[in-house]
């Protein structure tokens, strides 16, 4: 706690301030750089923010909302559809996301749905059914409904594979202007760079708006053998069939009867 | 993907076990069970060809020491395979683009497993009712002289005492290597049937041949599809290779307690399941109708 207050006071005065709005904000990150290391079982990295009223602005009698947006490096993905064709379950339709977030986190203190109107939720982008996620439909692209049953599908299996999330407790604040939330990194936190957007809201409107970056890189064993993989196949192949051909040459020693 | 480590380990020792009773590569147990345990279909196929080539490798060791290789006869079998390979891969990789890669890996393994599995109890049930009666085992082979043996191009291949057309020869390792890439199997139990019935390759030479052209045709899958769709997982494959090699040793061991023809019923038995156990998988309606495909980055 006693670091947490040293971290805010090293702070006030070089935060991101929006222009056209009442209010301050300024945050920090526990951690800017997330190192994966091959043990690594995912993190709750730390963000701590205060809230200064302008000078003309007066107290705020309802209180604030704040939603903290999290996304990761940007992936095409491609969502199927199986059904049923002549007795078999074949991949029948197909979308394609373009450029989504590969992770995705909406924090909040209470409910997105609860914060404000859902005409204002929708303009802001706040929370995982207004996020902006990019489909190809022909040759355009365009923003989904969040009722497509793609879209639908696609957050579903994203939430399931814990890269996408929307916690609606995971900001809290520890007096009425200065707040702490934990953005939770999965194990396979995806590599490259992460932006943080943190929205201020009071009385169902935006008043307030700060930035943050972080980023995840991977280190160790795993890592090097992934980025094998994909960087030079040829040598990861001769490679892998090098150490197939050992295996075997071992194994006719070892076990050899005659 | 996380998948726990002994499971994998445990697979590869079972399965080890099956191929070195029945002195097959053991792919088409391997890569289903894979499949099974929830590991993309596409990366399941392209390691499991390095794990077979180690444990082909093994193998051919062992019966080149015993000098029952026909290495003119692989060489054949393999100029066709290779082409047979490349053009798996490419079929592949073009199937994966389609998203209807995982259903032509399941159709084929539903087909083939299903109608060399019916084959292989139909005669080994045969074997069953004539030792039952009395009579050897065995059932000889009709004529040696097929259509087979008409073609032009002939070629003398003086291990195996055989003299038979390159063209079935080539025919047979094409077949053999497009399987191979796309389902991800060695093909052992389809080449050996093949050589014996098409070509009329003796026993001796016929199960070291087939290694050969395994290992060679599996070496060059995994490098093949490490380089067009880098879905080889080196560390997966590893895990599969020590448990198979570890298994086939006891196995080997207790194949030879048992009779051929038993050992061929059982085997068909094995195949004909998992076939079924395919057909399952493609009639039943999925938990997820639903999946995503990684199409690239930014």
């Amino acid at each position: 706690m006693r670091r947490a207050l040293i971290l805010l006071l090293a702070l006030i005065g070089c935060g991101a301030q929006g222009p056209a709005l009442a209010e301050r904000l300024v945050v920090s990150l526990s951690n800017h750089q997330v190192l994966v290391l091959s043990n690594f079982v995912g993190e709750d990295l730390v963000l701590f923010g205060t809230i200064e009223p302008d000078a003309q602005t007066t107290a705020r009698a309802s209180g604030y909302d704040l939603v903290v947006t999290v996304t990761g490096p940007r992936e095409t993905l491609r969502t199927r559809r199986k059904e049923r064709v002549l007795g078999l379950w074949v991949n029948v339709d197909s979308r394609e996301f373009v450029r989504v977030p590969s992770y995705l986190a909406v924090l909040s203190n209470r409910p997105v749905g609860q914060i404000a109107a859902s005409e204002t939720l929708r303009r802001l982008q706040l929370g995982l059914d207004n996020f902006l996620l990019t489909q190809r439909v022909g040759f355009d692209l365009a923003d989904t409904v969040p009722g497509d049953p793609f879209r639908t599908a696609f957050v579903r299996l994203e939430t399931q594979a814990g890269r996408y999330s929307e916690l609606a407790s995971a900001v809290r604040f520890l007096t009425p202007s200065v707040f702490r939330a934990a953005i939770p990194l999965p194990a396979d936190a995806p590599v490259g760079s992460y932006t943080v957007d943190v929205k201020l809201l009071a009385d169902g409107a935006l008043v307030g708006r700060a930035n943050s970056e972080l980023s995840v890189s991977k280190a160790g064993i795993e890592q090097y053998l992934a980025e094998a993989a994909r960087n030079s196949g040829l040598l990861y192949g001769l490679a892998t069939t090098l150490m197939a051909l050992l295996t075997g040459w071992i194994a006719s020693i070892v076990f050899r009867r005659d | 993907m996380s998948v726990n480590v002994f499971v994998i380990l445990g697979m590869g020792l079972a399965v080890g076990f099956i191929s070195g009773m029945f002195g097959i590569g053991g792919g088409f147990l391997m890569t289903p069970l894979l499949i099974f345990t929830g590991i993309p279909p596409a990366v399941a196929v392209a390691s499991v060809s390095s794990h077979i080539a180690a444990s082909s490798f093994t193998g051919a060791i062992t019966y080149w020491r015993r000098n029952a290789l026909d290495l003119a006869l692989a060489a054949m079998l393999l100029s066709a395979g290779i082409v047979g390979t490349a053009t798996g891969v490419w079929v592949f990789t073009g199937l994966r683009a389609l998203d209807q890669l995982d259903l032509v890996i399941g159709l084929s393994y539903v087909t083939l497993l299903s109608v060399v599995g019916a084959l292989m109890i139909y005669d080994g049930l045969r074997a069953e009712i004539r030792t039952h009666q009395g009579m050897p085992a065995t059932v000889r082979r009709p004529g040696s002289h097929t259509w087979v043996h008409g073609l032009p191009l002939k070629m003398r291949f003086k291990r195996s005492k055989i003299y038979v057309s390159v063209i079935p020869v080539w025919a047979i390792g094409f077949v053999i290597g497009f399987v191979g890439a796309i389902m991800g199997i060695g093909g052992g139990f389809l080449l050996v049937p093949m050589l014996i019935y098409f070509l009329r390759v003796p026993t001796a030479t016929v199960i070291g041949t087939s290694m050969v052209l395994t290992l060679i045709t599996m070496a060059s899958a995994t490098v093949m599809h490490a380089v067009t769709n880098h879905l080889v997982d080196a560390i997966l494959a590893l895990i599969l290779m020590v448990g198979g090699v570890i298994g086939a040793q006891f196995g080997a061991r207790a194949g030879q307690l048992m009779r051929g023809e038993r050992l061929r019923l059982l085997l068909g038995l094995l195949v004909f399941a998992v076939g079924l156990r395919f057909a399952y998988e493609l009639a039943v309606r999925p938990d997820d109708l639903y999946s995503l495909r990684h199409v690239g980055s930014g």
